[in-house]
């Protein structure tokens, strides 16, 4: 059902994940009944694997990421899953434990660089303090590697930055500046939440870049949040498409730009706008229908009311994961059954 | 419940079971809110019609004295006794309703609709007329209310008019203040740019598309304002400068009373109660408003799917 | 022949803004600075056709945007619109104007008044410029409703109980009310889901063709632009680099900017490339530009004399001109 991922690039051995999801549920329960924000997600990672999970709003992308994590906002409840990682289940840890994996073995960094990073501290501060109190480094050897850090992340005379303030820096040094506080401890996973979609274009580019470097040089795999799937069919080993909470389709990033095997991914990618055709105003090939309400979701599949291949048997399908080709998986029944 | 089919069989787990009494709890939460609504507006309500049906159930007025049963205490006849002067303090309590709600209304809804204004040309124009407007604000408020309220009414002379003016001339300030701060905020929405382009006056965005969104938060202030107004009317007749005698009005009683304190208690702490009661019914009234209207335009407080979805996704 | 007078004009248009000082920069006390958002800038826009305006954060896009309707007054500079300098114009004549030129602004979610119906906020415009009387205007509403693909149930909804791709159809609707000529959309597709966005370009093509509108489209998304405009105009820094038709520009271009940010943007193809990333460094701050060309310090084609001088504007295509003494010449050697 769920294989586990060997991506392209990484160490060739059909090794055990090194993070596997399975049957995740995550609830927001309210006065009128709950909605579930992520309903069955499943997904494994290998070892040095960058992953894409895609999608648009409320297709459940970044909660799946928190509830990892033990970090759902209140009122919502990851109510069903586990996560297993390094031989545990991560859903079930203390909070205390759990702490202690946040920042350490798996880092996580936002999309906003502006209110996550602490606006009355100075950077070097705010990077020191994660090596003091996760590694334990006496303060004046973290100042020290806090000035290699900003160094590494590509900020320019680190040593006199380091006193800086949040807010006397770019959106892009800001978001350097959470790179390394998320990389100071030397993570095996990183998880970034939509970690460009603030930026201008140019610098998302170079915070990627980034990215896939630190990642050589670590050996670190990373899940990778965006609703852009340009900048996840350039960066990542293999794609996981979310919709109204359930994983849709999950392949190797060749694999599903180039065939995808569930009508969501079709029609998303057809109705993407390119430089490739300039000036032909062409029509784009549209999704037609609203984005789904969480709260009011067909039975069976929820992309029923859009999808142009729409059939009576639609409303029993189960979600469930059907595998259409190596490490493929997509959750149509019907786009399974052709070809 | 939602009416949706879920697409897998349904465990009764435990998990699921934890997930319905966190439902039923935010259900009752809801419950609460709208019960205090409900209670103060019971409340206010009864007061009001109370008051405004005094002469139909107390013909005999306010000011009626029986010399045969001066300081009575609280019995059938006389639920809240009767003072020195043989009056029943209930009557006289119902007919103080009539001033003490009156002067509440007036003292707190002609400043609001001063202060809103004020406010809005103020935010909207900026320049001069902001900067006059809010140092006027700013020393206005940085007297203790009641101490400029009395300087007013000796200049103006006691009685219902001094109260009128004073507060008046005090508490159009803590209007002004917040609605110019909401102002300056939805200036710089895109919708008052869209009225902009569109050619809308400046009166017409200022009144149609500004005016709307700025009400709401005044209005939640204003019940707590009206409990504070009547708090001072007491206070001021208490000190002998607002309603003169004989002339019912709760703080006026509260003060006429005190001297009976030890031996007839019920003169002064009936009406004192009364007070509490106005006070606690404007407070929930207020509440439950604003719980229901939530904070204004910047979306209801407790709507569940709007705030879920911001709150579970980040947008595109 | 000849040629038709173009539908918007503007010819050195700038804006600055005047700033205190501030901590991050030491300046002497008293000193105000003058930051230019929008530097000299000229382009014209023939009828029925749309001009794609692209930039990053910065550039100068949205005050250029606010100049063009006089929602903030340029310093210096002409807007010439349909033969009219509209800053000459004041009063009832400003007014006029305002049916003309409608904008679309880039938030669903706060461009349209949350305690109006839908109906009211679109009954408004066609009141306050007398286009319709009480008995036609709801009329009149079902039709815009429908020219944007809304069914006529929508006037009793409040924004809030719309979703984002609804709202902005109801924002275009409302531009439309007054009959304007010219529309400027200012990242009017940027806050959308892209499975709407797509909708909502296609509706945008398709109202400019229907009812012969001009359009200006300002977005930091190419591709958007690929797809919507006719020609395009690249600003870097309160200046236009590099401008012409869509397809010129895009696949042939002629500014080392503009280079980079097709490069930099990341197409839905799969290719794990491990490159370098296109640009390199932080744009510089507005208030220390560089000298001569600024774009010299983060160009991978800059050479010493690009340091003298602003480069003027070089005509490298049919209607296509970059600014920049280096590349189009490299460009030119090698087509030789």
């Amino acid at each position: 059902m769920t294989a586990s991922a060997a991506g392209e690039g990484s160490t060739a051995d059909a090794a055990a994940p090194l993070l596997e999801v399975e049957n995740l549920y995550t609830a927001f329960p309210t006065a009128h009944g709950s909605v579930m924000a992520a309903s069955g997600v499943s997904f494994s990672l290998a070892e040095r694997e960058t992953k894409g999970i895609v999608g648009e709003s409320g297709s459940g992308k970044s909660i799946t990421l928190r509830s990892l994590l033990g970090l759902v906002p209140e009122p919502g409840r990851v109510i069903e899953g586990t996560v297993r990682w390094a031989g545990r289940d991560l859903l079930s840890l203390r909070p205390a434990e759990l702490r202690a994996i946040r920042g350490r073995e798996i880092s996580l960094i936002f999309q906003d660089p502006t209110s996550s990073l602490n606006p009355v501290y100075t950077i070097g501060e705010q990077i020191a303090e994660t090596l003091r109190i996760k590694l334990g480094m006496s303060a004046r050897a973290a100042r020290e590697r806090a000035v290699e850090l900003l160094d590494h992340v590509g900020i320019p005379a680190a040593k006199s930055r380091v006193g800086a303030y949040p807010h006397e820096l770019s959106g892009g040094m800001r978001q350097r500046v959470m790179i390394a506080i998320a990389i100071a401890c030397k993570p095996r996973l990183l998880l970034a939440d939509e970690p460009t979609t603030a930026l201008d274009v140019t610098i998302q580019d170079q915070i990627l870049s980034l990215l896939a470097e630190l990642q050589e040089e670590f050996g670190m795999a990373m899940i990778l949040v965006s609703h852009d799937l340009g900048v996840v069919a350039q960066n990542c080993d293999s794609v996981a498409v979310m919709y109204a909470g359930h994983v849709v389709e999950d392949a190797p990033a060749k694999d599903l730009f180039e065939s995808p095997r569930h009508p969501y991914t079709a029609a998303l990618l057809e109705a993407l706008p390119s430089i490739r055709s300039p000036g032909t105003r062409g029509r784009l090939r549209q999704i037609s229908g609203q984005p789904p309400d969480l709260s009011r979701l067909p039975a069976g599949c929820p992309f029923t009311p859009r999808c142009t291949q729409a059939r009576d048997a639609c409303a029993d399908v189960t979600m469930q994961p059907i595998e259409v080709g190596r490490l493929h998986m997509t959750a149509c029944p019907f786009a399974a059954e052709a070809r | 419940m939602s009416a949706t089919v879920p697409a897998r069989p349904r465990r009764e787990s435990e998990k699921a079971l934890m997930l319905r009494a966190l439902e039923k709890r935010a259900r009752s939460e809801r419950r609460w809110g709208l019960l205090s609504l409900w209670i103060g507006a019971l409340i206010i309500g009864v007061l009001a019609l109370a008051a405004l049906f005094a002469p139909l159930i107390f013909p005999d007025g306010p000011n009626q004295q029986d010399l045969l049963n001066t300081l009575q205490p609280p019995s059938w006849s006389h639920p809240f006794g009767t003072d020195n002067l043989g009056r029943d303090i209930f009557t006289r309590s119902i007919y103080a309703a009539r001033i003490d709600l009156m002067v509440g209304l007036i003292t707190t809804y002609v400043p609001l609709v001063l202060g809103v204004l004020l406010g809005l040309v103020a935010g909207y124009r900026g320049g001069w007329l902001e900067t006059v407007v809010m140092r006027a604000v700013d020393v206005v408020v940085a007297f203790p209310f009641i101490v400029l309220v009395i300087a007013v009414i000796a200049i103006v002379g006691p009685g219902l008019l001094g109260v009128y003016i004073g507060i008046t001339v005090v508490g159009w300030a803590l209007y002004a203040r917040l609605t110019r701060a909401e102002v300056l905020v939805l200036k710089e929405q895109q919708f008052v740019l869209a009225g902009q382009s569109l050619g809308y006056s400046s009166t017409r965005i200022v009144f149609r598309h500004l005016l709307p969104n700025v009400i709401r938060p005044n209005l939640v202030f204003s019940t707590l304002d009206i409990v504070l107004n009547i708090l001072v009317l007491a206070s001021l007749s208490f000190l002998g400068l607002g309603v003169q005698p004989p002339t019912a009005e709760w703080g006026l009683m509260v003060a006429e009373g005190q001297t009976f304190l030890l031996t007839a208690w019920w003169i002064s702490t009936m009406p004192g109660l009364v007070i509490v009661l106005a006070g606690v019914g404007f407070s929930l009234l207020g509440d439950g408003l604003a719980d229901r209207l939530g904070e204004g335009w910047r979306g209801r407080a407790g709507e569940n799917e709007g705030m879920i979805l911001s709150v579970a996704e980040e947008s595109p | 022949m000849t040629p038709e007078r173009p539908m918007l004009e503007v010819s050195g248009l700038v804006k600055q803004f005047e700033l205190r000082k501030s901590s991050s920069h030491r300046v002497g006390r008293g000193t105000a600075l003058k930051l230019t958002a929008v530097d000299h800038v000229s382009f014209s826009v023939p009828r029925n056709q749309t001009l794609g305006i692209v930039g990053e954060s910065g550039s100068g896009k949205t005050t250029l945007a606010r100049c063009l309707t006089r929602l903030m007054e340029p310093d210096a500079g002409s807007v010439v619109f349909d033969g009219t300098d509209i800053r000459s114009l004041g009063g009832k004549d400003l007014q006029r104007l305002r049916r003309r030129i409608q904008v679309v602004f880039q938030d669903p979610f706060t461009s349209l008044n949350p305690r109006m119906t839908v109906g009211a906020a679109l009954a408004e415009p066609l009141r306050v410029h007398g286009i319709t009387g009480r008995s036609d205007t709801p009329a009149r509403v079902a039709e815009l409703l429908d020219l944007v693909g809304l069914p006529s149930t929508v006037t009793r909804s409040f924004p809030r109980e719309l979703s984002g791709g609804q709202r902005q159809r109801v924002a275009i609707a409302r531009s439309l009310a007054p009959e304007p000529e010219l529309l400027i959309a200012d990242e009017a597709v940027s806050a959308l889901d892209v499975s709407i966005q797509a909708q909502i370009l296609n509706l945008l093509v398709d109202l400019t063709d229907r009812l012969g509108l001009t359009m200006v489209f300002i977005s930091h998304q190419l591709s958007v632009i690929a797809n919507i405009a006719h020609s395009v105009a690249v600003m870097y820094l309160g200046q236009i680099v590099e401008s012409g038709p869509v397809d010129s520009v895009f696949e042939s271009p002629q500014h080392p900017y503009t280079a980079a940010l097709l490069a930099a943007n990341p197409e839905p193809v799969p290719e794990r490339r491990r490159r370098k990333p296109a640009i390199r460094g932080d744009i510089p701050s507005p208030l220390d530009m560089p000298s001569g060309c600024r774009f010299r310090t983060r160009c991978a084609y800059a050479e010493d004399r690009c340091a003298l001088e602003d480069p003027p504007p070089v005509r490298v295509g049919t209607r296509h001109d970059a600014r920049c003494v280096v590349l189009p010449y490299r460009e030119a050697e090698l087509h030789r």
